[in-house]
């Protein structure tokens, strides 16, 4: 034993030691370019912080009222967004895995992830030339009807180019992302649970209710979460969209909203010069560190899903 | 003996017949069609979103009254599952035929064969913009799909332990990086090295790198966990080197895959608008060299000839319209080449 046997040293062949380098230097780029975005946005933003803001829109008296409007209107507009896809984006997968007849439930996934397939400039030239005259009637008949309700408060905005418009976009825009994750969960769930419900005599909705929702409930929490930073990164249709102001206000229906990050970024930067361009990067910044939260939370409970259930 | 009254079938008794709901749509449709006649204004989306209440209620209460409360609200829940279907449907017909509607207007020969230079009006095309997105996907693509692959290679095939679990997390986080944040990086980068107010075509392509790579990370990682072990252990008892088993064993197998993950890639990429709004710029002429000056894409010039009309604004409408239907075709053939790559040649797995 403790003599000492010559091993033969494994040979590590040029081609082997090349490609498993190459491989390994790609990957750490990845890491190199995230870094590389923090920092770089660290760096432009730092000058923005002591900047003199008077010239900026509104005139605000520092950065953190000027990016404080635009920060809650960012939040807002994304969570109304998530209200209205969350609970069509779980109809429709479940139609989709549970309810169409199967032969043609692939075609129907398909046509939902058309969707996905439109750029959002055009989503952005939709909504405005087609979605907010068609919804200006409704919207007045809203004021009109439920004004008393404070979110529903005249006086209505005459073009329809409200934060609720920009709502109804970004849902459309981040439904099939989120339909696309609820399908798969449901479709993962154990047949022989589905099975078991029905042949105690459950309907449909109840194996449905007692079976799929509490199986895929995790999993559903992840998708919006991802749905909801996929909204709150959004940029171009809501730029075209929204008829913006720096108001914080949760009204709905008024022609005074709350623009977000991203929108003022796009809207400004084209001409924007000098401290003006820290500025604007710095909210990017303050975009990027909200977003990335939001997803670090969704792949926490993704992986905290793995390691409880058996599916995945 | 007396006679004791047939029972009725058990099996149907207290169940609606199969083609009630049917009925009841048809019904309800006709109600509320010859209400709106009545009042004199019928608009069909206004009918067509009353008649759906009705129905489901109708449904509901007459399911209600035979069949039993369970039943009912298995009914209601049908309904509301497949009108929301339904509802989803509405946007994407909507924007379809809006596109192809309005895009045909200027869906001609000028169109795409002639730049915005010296066009204040009439006439002019996109010929510039569909240059610049072809030239920045490609160079997008170019950089993205070798480390893309690289790193899934590394991810599935090598990597162990710490730095492989932070690059899949790291993939995760850059995934969800918002598409204008991209664009400010980029920015950053060439602002540091040639100083303010830069805009670059080339620029756009590293900013919607950090967009793509991810996307073609995920989809090539999939693939190659698909590749069954028994074929690289074969491979590897015959003596042959690792990486020759990547090369010619392993990647092989997974062509097709990846290949359709990334064509998927590019078709996320080229529709995206923010990146290059602030970093390509915006020109009016023709520009073939990403290493120097602005440089216009498609979805830009949809946005700019939207955002900057000019004393015609329905001449700049209609081009931002054809730019919008170009666009979305170059997506569709996108998605369609993938899905027929993965569809003719993935290996046929026993199913």
């Amino acid at each position: 034993m403790t003599t000492q046997t010559e091993r033969p040293k494994p040979v590590i062949r040029l081609g082997d030691r090349v490609f498993a380098r190459s491989t390994l230097i790609a990957g750490s780029l990845i890491l190199v370019a995230l870094a590389a975005v923090a920092i770089f946005l660290i760096v432009e933003a730092i000058p923005a912080l002591g900047a003199d803001t008077t010239e900026l829109k509104g005139s605000p008296s520092n950065f953190w009222t000027y990016v404080g409007p635009l920060a809650f209107g960012t939040v807002w507009a994304a969570f109304l967004a998530l209200l209205i896809a969350v609970p069509l984006a779980v109809g429709i997968a479940l139609f989709i895995s549970h309810y169409a007849p199967r032969r043609l439930a692939q075609g129907l996934a398909y046509v939902i992830d058309l969707l996905a397939a439109v750029p959002s400039v055009v989503f952005g030239l939709w909504g405005i030339k087609v979605l907010a005259p068609a919804v200006q009637p409704v919207y007045a008949w809203l004021t009109d009807n439920l004004g008393w309700i404070p979110i529903f408060s005249g006086p209505v905005s005459g073009t329809g180019r409200t934060i609720l418009t920009v709502a109804i976009v970004l849902a459309v825009m981040i439904l099939p992302i989120i339909t696309a994750m609820a399908r798969e969960v449901f479709l993962q769930t154990p047949k022989l649970h589905e099975e078991a419900a029905l042949a105690l005599g459950a309907t449909r909705w109840e194996m449905v209710k007692m079976a799929v929702l509490p199986f895929g409930r995790s999993g559903l929490v992840s998708a919006s979460i991802l749905g909801l930073g996929r909204a709150l990164g959004e940029t171009m249709a809501v730029a075209m969209v929204l008829s913006p102001s720096t108001v914080i206000s949760f009204v709905l229906l008024q022609s005074e909203n709350p623009n977000t990050i991203a929108s003022n970024i796009a809207l400004n930067f084209p001409e924007a010069h000098g401290t003006g361009v820290n500025v604007l990067i710095a909210t990017g910044l303050i975009l990027f560190v909200i977003t990335f939260a939001v997803n670090f939370i969704a792949r926490a409970i993704v992986a905290r899903r793995k390691e409880f259930s058996g599916a995945n | 003996m007396s006679t004791v009254a047939p029972i009725a079938n058990a099996l149907t008794a207290g169940k609606l017949p199969r083609y009630t709901p049917a009925w009841v749509l048809l019904g309800s449709a006709i109600i509320i069609t010859g209400i709106a006649l009545l009042m004199g204004n019928p608009s069909i989306p206004g009918i067509v979103v009353v008649t759906a209440v009705l129905f489901v209620v109708l449904v509901y209460l007459l399911s209600l009254v035979v069949e039993g409360s369970r039943k009912a609200k298995d009914r209601l829940m049908t309904s509301l599952v497949t009108l929301a279907f339904l509802l989803a449907l509405v946007p994407l017909i909507s924007v379809a035929a809006t596109t192809i509607g309005l895009g045909l207007a200027r869906f001609d020969l000028e169109f795409f064969t002639t730049s915005m230079r010296n066009v204040t009006d009439a006439g002019g095309g996109a010929l510039h913009a569909i240059v610049g997105t072809l030239l920045i996907t490609l160079a997008t693509a170019i950089i993205s799909i070798p480390i893309g692959i690289l790193t899934a290679i590394y991810l599935v095939e090598y990597g162990r332990g710490k730095l492989a679990k932070w690059i899949t997390f790291m993939v995760d986080i850059m995934i969800g990086i918002p598409s204008i944040v991209a664009g400010l990086f980029a920015y950053a980068l060439f602002a540091l090295i040639f100083g303010p107010g830069i805009r670059l075509g080339i620029a756009g392509s590293i900013a919607l790198s950090l967009l793509m790579i991810p996307v073609v990370v995920r989809s090539t990682e999939e693939m190659l966990k698909l590749v069954p072990n028994e074929l690289r252990e074969a491979s590897l008892a015959l003596g042959v080197p690792k990486y020759l088993t990547i090369i010619k064993v392993v990647l092989p197998t997974s062509l097709a895959g990846i290949v359709t993950g990334s064509l998927l890639a590019v078709a996320r990429v080229i529709g995206e608008t923010a990146p290059l709004l602030i970093v390509a710029g915006f020109t009016q002429s023709m520009n073939y060299n990403l290493f120097s000056d602005r440089m216009m894409s498609l979805p830009l010039f949809v946005y700019s000839s939207y955002s900057q009309q000019g004393a015609d604004p329905q001449q700049f409408l209609d081009r931002a319209w054809t730019g919008a239907l170009t666009l979305i075709l170059i997506v569709m053939a996108l998605n369609l080449l993938g899905r027929l790559i993965a569809r003719i040649f993935s290996p046929k797995l026993s199913r």
